[in-house]
C-alpha cells in the first residue's frame, strides 16, 4: 500500500463530509487557539514584569531594616532605627563587589509653587542614587557631596511634579518650590521613568540631599533604606552577601542571631514576581490543555460514529481488496488530517486572538515558538491517540457482515 | 477445452447457531471454465449467498477445497485473501455500493488505489477504459446521486472490470432495477462475456434473468440439485428491441 494512495483515500473521505470534518475540527481549533493565547498572555505578563524590574536598575540592591518588635508591637519599617551613618561608612570601606551606596530617607507632604500644590514624596538621597537607579537627568545638574554636607535646600524634580506645579510649561530650573514651608531650589529635572511594576508613578518624586531631609524635615539620624549597586549584574549575589557580612559586623550581631535588616536584589524580586506569573501560565495552559483533550474526545466520538455509518463502505473496500491495515491506516490518517488541519487553523486563530488582546486590552503578550510547536505536537498525538481505537474497530470488521449492514 | 477458473471440491460450510450447527453448504462440487457465464439460482436459505461469499474469497469453507485460478484459497491468510480479491475478483452488488459524493471515475479507480503496483497515470487510463466498456465516458465526473440506477450499476460494473479480474461475481445485480434497465444490464453482461470473454458468476433468484446465461446451477438446502447447460440462451439485445419503446432512451443512444 502506497502512502500517497492512503492519503488520497483519506482526503477524499474527508472531502465527502466537509461539514462534519469542520465540526470535528472545531474542538481542536478552540483547544489549540486557547493554549496558544493563554501561554502568550502568561508569557507576556512575565516578560513585562521582568523588563520593568530590570528597568529599575538590574544590579540594584536594597537594604531595609527588618520590622522590629518593641514591647510586643511590631513597628513599621520606616520607624525602625536600624540603619545609620556607620553602616554607610562601613559599606564604603574597601568594597569588593559594591559599586555605590546611597542612604534614603523619605518624607511625604504637600509641595507648593504659587497657586499650585501637590502631595508628593521628598526623598533624601546621596548623589550616587542616580547612578544606582540608572536614572539620567533630563536637564540641569545633580547635587554634589558638598550639598550633602551643607544640607543644601536644592532638589531634582520628577516629571509628574513639573506637570502639576508648572502647568504652563515654563522653564523650571532655578525656580523655588516650598515643601513644609522650606523653599527648595530646583537645580535639575529627572528623566521620565513611568510607572513601575506595582503601578506606582516613579516620576512623582522630588530628590534632595539626604541630610536635608534628616536635619530640616524629619529631625532624625537614621535611614529608612540603603540603596547599593553591584559592580556588574552578574555579581549582585556576591555583592548582597558582602553587604550582609559588613552590615552584621557594623550592627555587632552575635553569631546565631537573626539579621535586623534585609538585603534584596533585583534578581530575587524578578524571581518572586515571575514565579507568580509562572503559576498563572501553568494554570492557563492546563485549562487550555483540558479543552484540547475535550477536542480529542470529540474526534474519537465522530470517528466512532463515522465508522458505524460507513460500515457498508468499509465492507465494500474490503471486498475490493483493502486489507485490515489499509482500513486502519485510512481512518487513522483521516483522524490525523482532521486534527492537524484543526491544529493549523487553531494556531492561526490563537495568534490572531493574541494580537487582538494586545490591540484592544493593551495586555502584554508573547507568542513563543515552543508553545506553537507544543500545541501542534499535542494535536498530532491527539489525532493518533483518539483516532486509533475507532480505526482499529473499523479494520476488524468482517467484510460479509459489513456489506450486509444497513 | 478452456482453462479451469474455479474448481470446487466437496465444499462444506457450517454455521454455529447457539448449540445447533447449520450446514449452509453440504458437499458442493463443480468447476467453472474461463469464458463461462453462470447463474446460481435458489430460494433464500438455499446457501447461494454462502457460496458466493466463498467464491468471492470473503469467507472460507469449513471442509473441502476451493481452487481459484490454480490457487488453493482455503489455505490463504486474511491479508493474502484481500490481496487475492484485489487482483483476481470483481464484485457487483445489488445496491451498487458506490461511495456517495464521489465521482464515477473515482469510484471506478477505487480497487487500483489498493494496488501499489499501479501508477496514478495507469489508474486514470484503466478507469477511462473501464468506463468506456460500460459506455459511460460522458458521465466521468458525475456523482452517484446524479446518475440513474442503471447508470450507477454500470459504474459498479466498470469498478469490477478495472483490475482485469479472472472472475466477476454479481450478487442480485439487477434486483434493484426495473425490467427494462435489468435487460440493459444483462445486455452489457452478455457483451462482456461474449466479446471480452469475461468469466461471470451471476447470483439471482429470477428465472427470467437466469435465461440469459449459458449455464445455471440450482441450489437447495445447501446442495446442488441441478446443473444444466442452457440450450436456449436468450439474447438481451433482442429482448430489448422487442419491448415497447418508452421515453427513456436506450443504452445505445446514450
Amino acid at each position: 500500500m502506497k502512502l500517497v494512495n492512503l492519503l488520497r483515500i483519506a482526503w477524499r473521505a474527508i472531502k465527502r463530509n466537509k461539514m462534519r470534518a469542520f465540526l470535528t475540527m472545531l474542538g481542536i481549533i478552540i483547544g489549540v487557539a486557547a493554549v496558544i493565547a493563554m501561554i502568550a498572555i502568561g508569557q507576556g505578563s512575565r516578560q513585562s514584569i521582568q523588563s520593568q524590574i530590570t528597568g529599575m536598575g538590574s544590579n540594584m540592591i536594597t537594604i531595609r531594616p527588618s520590622s522590629n518588635v518593641m514591647g510586643g508591637a511590631r513597628l513599621d519599617v520606616t520607624n525602625v532605627q536600624a540603619l545609620a551613618e556607620p553602616d554607610i561608612i562601613a559599606l564604603q570601606k574597601q568594597p569588593e563587589y559594591i559599586n555605590a551606596v546611597s542612604p534614603s530617607v523619605t518624607a511625604r507632604g504637600q509641595v507648593i509653587n504659587g497657586p499650585y500644590n501637590w502631595s508628593t514624596s521628598l526623598q533624601g538621597v546621596a548623589p550616587e542614587y542616580l547612578s544606582i537607579r540608572s536614572w539620567p537627568l533630563q536637564d540641569g545638574v545633580s547635587f554634589t557631596s558638598q550639598d550633602v554636607k551643607r544640607a543644601a535646600k536644592v532638589c531634582l524634580v520628577g516629571q509628574t511634579i513639573i506637570t502639576n506645579l508648572f502647568p504652563n510649561g515654563e522653564d523650571v530650573l532655578g525656580k523655588n518650590i516650598r515643601f513644609k514651608n522650606i523653599p527648595f531650589k530646583i537645580i535639575g529635572v529627572l528623566g521620565k521613568k513611568g510607572e513601575n511594576t506595582f503601578g506606582q508613578d516613579q516620576d512623582d518624586i522630588i530628590l534632595t540631599p539626604y541630610t536635608t531631609v534628616q536635619k530640616r524635615i524629619l529631625a532624625t539620624t537614621y535611614y529608612q533604606t540603603i540603596f547599593a549597586s553591584a559592580i556588574d549584574e552578574s555579581s549582585t549575589d556576591k555583592a548582597a552577601a558582602e553587604i550582609q557580612q559588613v552590615m552584621r559586623v557594623s550592627h555587632k550581631l552575635q553569631k546565631g542571631t537573626d539579621d535586623d535588616f534585609t538585603v534584596r536584589t533585583q534578581a530575587e524580586l524578578i524571581s518572586t514576581f515571575t514565579s507568580t506569573s509562572q503559576i498563572l501560565t501553568i494554570l492557563l495552559a492546563v485549562i487550555a490543555g483540558i479543552s484540547l483533550v475535550v477536542g480529542g474526545i470529540g474526534i474519537m466520538n465522530i470517528m466512532y460514529v463515522s465508522v458505524t455509518e460507513r460500515t457498508k463502505e468499509i465492507g465494500l473496500r474490503m471486498s475490493i481488496g483493502a486489507r485490515g491495515i489499509d482500513i486502519l491506516m485510512q481512518f487513522l490518517i483521516e483522524a490525523i488530517l482532521i486534527s492537524i488541519t484543526g491544529g493549523l487553523i487553531g494556531v492561526a486563530l490563537g495568534i490572531t486572538a493574541t494580537k487582538l488582546v494586545t490591540l484592544f486590552l493593551q495586555w502584554p503578550t508573547l507568542v513563543t515558538q515552543s508553545s506553537v510547536i507544543l500545541s501542534f505536537l499535542v494535536c498530532f498525538i491527539t489525532g493518533v491517540f483518539f483516532g486509533y481505537y475507532p480505526a482499529l474497530k473499523a479494520s476488524r470488521l468482517d467484510p460479509i457482515e459489513a456489506l450486509r449492514y444497513e | 477445452m478452456s482453462s479451469v477458473i474455479v474448481d470446487i471440491r466437496n465444499l462444506e460450510r457450517e454455521f454455529k447457531m447457539g448449540d445447533e450447527t447449520v450446514k449452509a453448504l453440504n458437499d458442493v462440487s463443480f468447476t467453472i471454465n474461463a469464458g463461462e457465464f453462470i447463474t446460481i439460482m435458489g430460494s433464500s436459505g438455499s446457501g447461494k449467498t454462502t457460496l458466493l461469499n466463498i467464491l468471492g474469497c470473503l469467507d472460507k469453507p469449513t471442509k473441502g477445497e476451493y481452487f481459484l485460478d490454480g490457487t488453493n484459497v482455503s489455505k490463504l491468510s486474511k491479508t493474502e485473501l484481500a490481496r487475492f480479491r484485489n487482483k483476481k475478483l470483481g464484485f457487483v452488488f445489488q445496491s451498487y455500493n458506490l461511495l456517495p459524493r464521489t465521482s464515477a471515475i473515482e469510484n471506478v479507480e477505487l480497487p487500483l488505489l489498493y494496488n501499489p503496483e499501479i501508477s496514478a497515470k495507469q489508474r486514470k487510463e484503466k478507469a477511462m477504459k473501464a468506463l468506456e466498456a460500460v459506455k459511460l465516458t460522458h458521465r466521468t465526473h458525475y456523482l452517484p446521486s446524479q446518475l440513474s440506477g442503471g447508470q450507477q450499476q454500470r459504474v459498479a460494473i466498470a469498478r469490477a472490470l478495472i483490475n482485469d479480474p479472472v472472475l466477476i461475481l454479481a450478487d442480485e445485480a439487477t434486483g434493484n432495477l426495473d425490467s427494462r434497465t435489468s435487460y440493459e444490464i444483462m445486455m452489457l453482461v452478455q457483451e462482456l462475456n461474449d466479446v471480452q470473454g469475461k468469466t461471470i458468476v451471476f447470483v439471482t433468484h429470477e428465472l427470467d434473468i437466469a435465461s440469459f446465461s449459458k449455464r445455471t446451477i440450482t441450489l437447495k438446502d445447501g446442495k446442488i440439485i441441478k446443473d444444466n447447460i442452457n440450450s436456449n440462451v436468450r439474447n438481451a439485445r433482442k429482448v430489448l428491441e422487442g419491448l415497447p419503446l418508452i421515453s427513456e432512451p436506450s443504452i445505445a443512444a446514450k
